[in-house]
């Protein structure tokens, strides 16, 4: 692993609100091909870390290293025009639109009736649409309706297909199982493999155990704005990592001192 | 359940079916109701007038329908109007007394109304796009320094046109037809006089022929274009849309300044049809425009709506005011009717989002 560039590094990432410190010095990798679980309490500071990230803050210390090179986001767009794919709990997509509208939305392809009048390539966006989905199977009977006629779970799937569509290089996943129903919540953890499987790595946050030792090939916790701990799933246990979460085995060892 | 579920699904497309085309069932429910009741409401002569009659205020619709779909308000439109025809038709007056040819004559003075209608529409558009105030608020300021601006250059008595051509511009046909004449284009046939004018069929007035025009050109845009499509998606989701990379603050100015252009529009509409400009020529038509969009099927909370269902709500509204007055009801009635239209087009609105859903 020591041998491979991670696709992101994180080094002695800094930010504060005023007095309030959310990310207190903290460093993390993610490699190409690689499901990294972001874990934590409300408050631990992931929000604020993957905004850091995201392009949404600007850090007060600290270099964030994408593809090789020191990075600085304008914005959130400007770290999605380099391939950093956010997808937000809130998901971001205009309900009343179709999904391939949603897919393509802000970047419409174009075609010319007549030499002078630019349309609106409805035919392409469906075909391309359909494709996607297709790829990462997805399936949505009736490309036409609005997304907000669709199931939590597709919806998902849809801001996902965007991200895979526009040839994401890191995806970036906030509590993406939260509010669906369990079957909703499986689709969604299968199209992270599937991303996994087409080698984009995903760093993924949530406060779901289950969902991170589900996907995750190494768990990172954090708690109280610092780095509490990284595991890799497979050499770890829900009690250790709980532990972490809840800052157990630092308090004992606190006490014992 | 499993006996349920086969039954649910026609019942649920009847639902939606009915929910999404109830306009134009009670737009055909009117016509039959009228043609039975009124006598000479399915002329040809009478189908013509409430094109005519209806052109200005579904220009103005149009406008109001883009506006509301991006989630806004527009009640400007209705002294933006006013203001555009006292000013087209206070250039046309000063021009006319110069030496200037006819034909530009009228082409200067429509323009300059067209002009004077759509930079309030742009200076809406910069406040609520770029300093993101309320639209309500600063369309209804806008109301009133239109209002104000429209009576000053008034001065208190609406401005009559003594143009030649534009009265016959706003009340003439493209082709007219005679027996013995056949078809003519722009003027009746100059043979016949007297009794024998009423053997002149007119076909296609101007008013009629802009306002399809405009209908057009908007539903073009609307349904086809990118910028139709970022209306939607801001109405929709402004925030999604932002992220999304949509240039918000740009479309936001380009449907406000739409708006005012196509007010501008009906303003000069206005003129050519009455060949006068008063400042409260289009202000009593600011809720009937309203009421069309929003029986059109549109959305108050905006990403919903549609020209086409702008339009429908448009012709109901004309059907329901030039047939209460053909049957011979006093004319208050239409005011109870169009506001019962408003309610009713409301709950068909809610019992939709609750069968789709």
């Amino acid at each position: 692993m020591a041998t491979r560039q991670p696709v992101l590094q994180v080094k002695d990432l800094f930010k504060h609100f005023g007095g309030l410190v959310a990310v207190d010095h903290v460093s993390l990798e993610v490699y190409p091909g690689e499901v990294v679980g972001l874990l934590g309490d409300n408050g631990a500071g992931k929000s604020t870390l993957i905004k850091l990230v995201s392009g949404v803050y600007r850090p007060d210390g600290g270099r964030i290293i994408y593809n090789g090179q020191e990075a600085a986001f304008s914005s959130p767009m400007d770290a999605r025009q380099q391939g950093i794919e956010t997808i937000y709990q809130d998901l971001a997509l205009c309900e009343n639109l179709d999904a391939p509208a949603n897919i393509f939305l802000g970047r419409e392809p174009i075609r010319h009736r007549l030499g002078i009048f630019r349309e609106l390539n409805r035919a392409y966006m469906e075909r391309e649409a359909r494709q996607v989905l297709d790829q990462l199977d997805i399936h949505i009977p009736d490309l036409r309706r609005p997304i907000r006629q669709l199931s939590g779970g597709q919806r998902q799937a849809v801001a996902i297909a965007r991200a895979v569509y526009w040839n994401a290089r890191l995806m970036i996943m906030d509590e993406p199982t939260a509010a669906l129903s369990i079957p909703e919540q499986r689709k969604v953890l299968q199209l992270v493999r599937t991303l996994r499987e087409r080698g984009v790595p995903v760093l993924i946050i949530s406060h779901n155990l289950r969902d991170a030792f589900e996907v995750a090939d190494r768990i990172i916790v954090m708690r109280r704005g610092r780095k509490a701990g990284e595991r890799i799933t497979s050499a770890t246990n829900d009690n250790e990592v709980v532990g972490l979460i809840v800052g157990a085995e630092q308090e004992a060892a606190e006490q014992e001192a | 359940m499993q006996l349920a579920k086969p039954l649910a699904r026609p019942r649920r497309q009847t639902l939606e079916l009915v929910s999404r085309s109830w306009s134009w069932l009670f737009l055909l429910l009117l016509v039959i109701f009228f043609s039975l009741t009124g006598p000479g409401f399915l002329s040809f002569f009478n189908i013509q007038s409430i094109g005519s009659n209806m052109s200005s205020e579904l220009i103005m619709a149009l406008g109001q329908t883009f506006v509301i779909i991006a989630a806004g308000i527009d009640l400007s439109t209705g002294f933006i109007m006013g203001l555009a025809a006292v000013i087209s038709a206070e250039v046309l007056t000063v021009l006319a007394a110069s030496r200037l040819p006819l034909p530009l004559v009228i082409i200067l003075g429509l323009l300059a109304g067209i002009i004077g209608g759509t930079i309030p529409g742009l200076i809406n558009g910069i406040i609520i796009g770029r300093l993101r105030v309320p639209p309500f608020i600063v369309t209804l300021g806008m109301y009133g320094i239109a209002e104000g601006i429209a009576f000053l250059v008034e001065g208190g008595q609406p401005i009559s046109v003594q143009v030649n051509g534009v009265g016959n511009l706003g009340n003439g046909y493209l082709l007219y037809y005679q027996s013995s004449a056949g078809f003519t284009f722009f003027n009746p046939p100059t043979g016949p006089h007297g009794a024998q004018l009423n053997g002149v069929v007119s076909l296609l007035p101007y008013p009629l022929i802009i306002m399809i025009i405009v209908l057009l050109v908007c539903h073009w845009l609307l349904s086809r274009t990118k910028f139709g499509q970022h209306t939607y998606a801001i109405g929709g989701n402004a925030e999604a849309a932002l992220r999304a990379g949509i240039p918000v603050v740009r479309r936001t100015i380009a449907i406000y300044t739409l708006s005012g252009l196509l007010s501008a529009i009906a303003g000069v509409v206005y003129v050519l049809r009455f060949t006068n400009g008063a400042a409260d020529a289009g202000n009593p038509l600011l809720l009937d425009s309203i009421a069309a969009v929003v029986i059109g099927g549109a959305s108050l909370f905006g990403g919903e709506g549609t020209v086409i269902g702008t339009f429908i709500g448009a012709l109901i509204i004309a059907v329901i005011q030039n047939g209460l007055v053909i049957i011979g009801v006093e004319p208050f009635w239409q005011y109870v009717a169009v506001g019962a239209v408003i309610i009713l087009a409301v709950l068909v609105d809610q019992a939709k989002s609750r069968i789709t859903a």
